[in-house]
């Protein structure tokens, strides 16, 4: 409990993971925390690359991470126009009420 | 080592705690404040680990641009705060299916984690070993501006496509604005906008003939 090991990052990981995949299926408020838990889930993943970073000494985790945060901010970024238009045309960004397409 | 364990501790229950807050609290402000708190969290985690220089992007980037898009568009959208828990009152049918794949999906990576092992020569097959001689952000700095420079590059073309999109969808013209119009600016010519006139004495122009 003591050592700090590799498996104690991963699992830190897999936790944040799982909530993140949860929020996503449970959620049934609006779809800007769909987009949190997406961005939690992503969280996660850098976890685990920095600690494989670290843990093995390979450098290539660590700048892959960096252009995981990249292309998150970007996610992010048109996640959050969508969001801004459709509210714009609906009135309402509530889960339940996007079924224009019935899926 | 038992600092290191002390803080590891604090701040991966500070992270999950936070991230269960994001997911179950009912005001959607507060999850972006959970959000802010468990990007904080694991910044100092990644510090604590080594890697500073994503540590401190986690905390610059992410606390200070993206969280705050977040609790801009937030305020923004007026959404009102849910009365009822989100769980009681509304027939959902996919929080069962929901709810095993999660915990499937969880269970799989404990397994994973928990079976992992070094292979022997793992030290030996990486090409980018960390020189501990030098600074992180010495050490990121001098591979991704050289071997990974086409990535760099290209991430900064996905951030730039990412900028046009939002400001393209969320563009909207506006009716009843007066603007100022270059083009009629510029198209102004000498002939439609200034006139010569002889002015006698004493008797002044008149300008509206």
């Amino acid at each position: 409990m003591i050592e700090i090991g590799l498996g104690h990052y991963l699992t830190l990981g897999a936790i944040i993971f799982f909530l993140g995949v949860i929020g996503i299926f449970l959620n049934r408020k609006n779809v800007i925390v769909i987009l949190m838990s997406v961005e939690l889930i992503l969280l996660s993943v850098n976890i685990n690359l920095i600690s494989f970073s670290i843990f093995s000494g390979d450098l290539l985790g660590q700048i892959f991470t960096m252009l995981i945060l990249t292309v998150a901010a970007a996610e992010a970024a048109i996640g959050l126009a969508i969001i801004v238009i459709f509210y714009r045309n609906k009135g309402s960004i509530r889960v339940e009420d996007i079924h224009e397409m019935k899926g | 080592m038992l600092a290191h364990a002390i803080f590891f501790y604090f701040f991966s229950i500070l992270a999950i705690f936070s991230a269960l807050m994001v997911i179950t609290s009912r005001s959607t402000v507060n999850s972006v404040f959970f959000l802010i708190l468990d990007f904080i969290s694991v910044g100092c985690l990644f510090i604590m680990v080594g890697a500073e220089f994503l540590g401190m992007i986690l905390l610059i980037v992410y606390v200070g641009a993206v969280a705050v898009l977040f609790l801009f568009v937030v305020m923004m959208l007026n959404v009102a705060q849910q009365k009822q828990s989100w769980f009681i009152g509304q027939k959902s049918n996919h929080i069962p299916s929901g709810l095993i794949v999660s915990v499937l999906i969880l269970l799989e990576l404990l397994v994973v984690v928990g079976g992992w092992k070094y292979k022997e020569n793992i030290m030996s097959s990486s090409n980018l070993v960390i020189d501990t001689t030098i600074s992180n952000t010495h050490s990121i700095g001098s591979v991704m501006y050289t071997d990974y420079i086409l990535y760099f590059q290209l991430s900064g073309i996905i951030l730039l496509l990412s900028m046009v999109g939002a400001i393209i969808l969320t563009y909207r013209k506006r009716e009843n604005v007066k603007t100022q119009s270059y083009l009629k600016q510029i198209s102004r010519e000498k002939s439609s906008a200034v006139m010569l006139k002889d002015v006698d004495f004493n008797k002044g122009v008149n300008i509206d003939d």
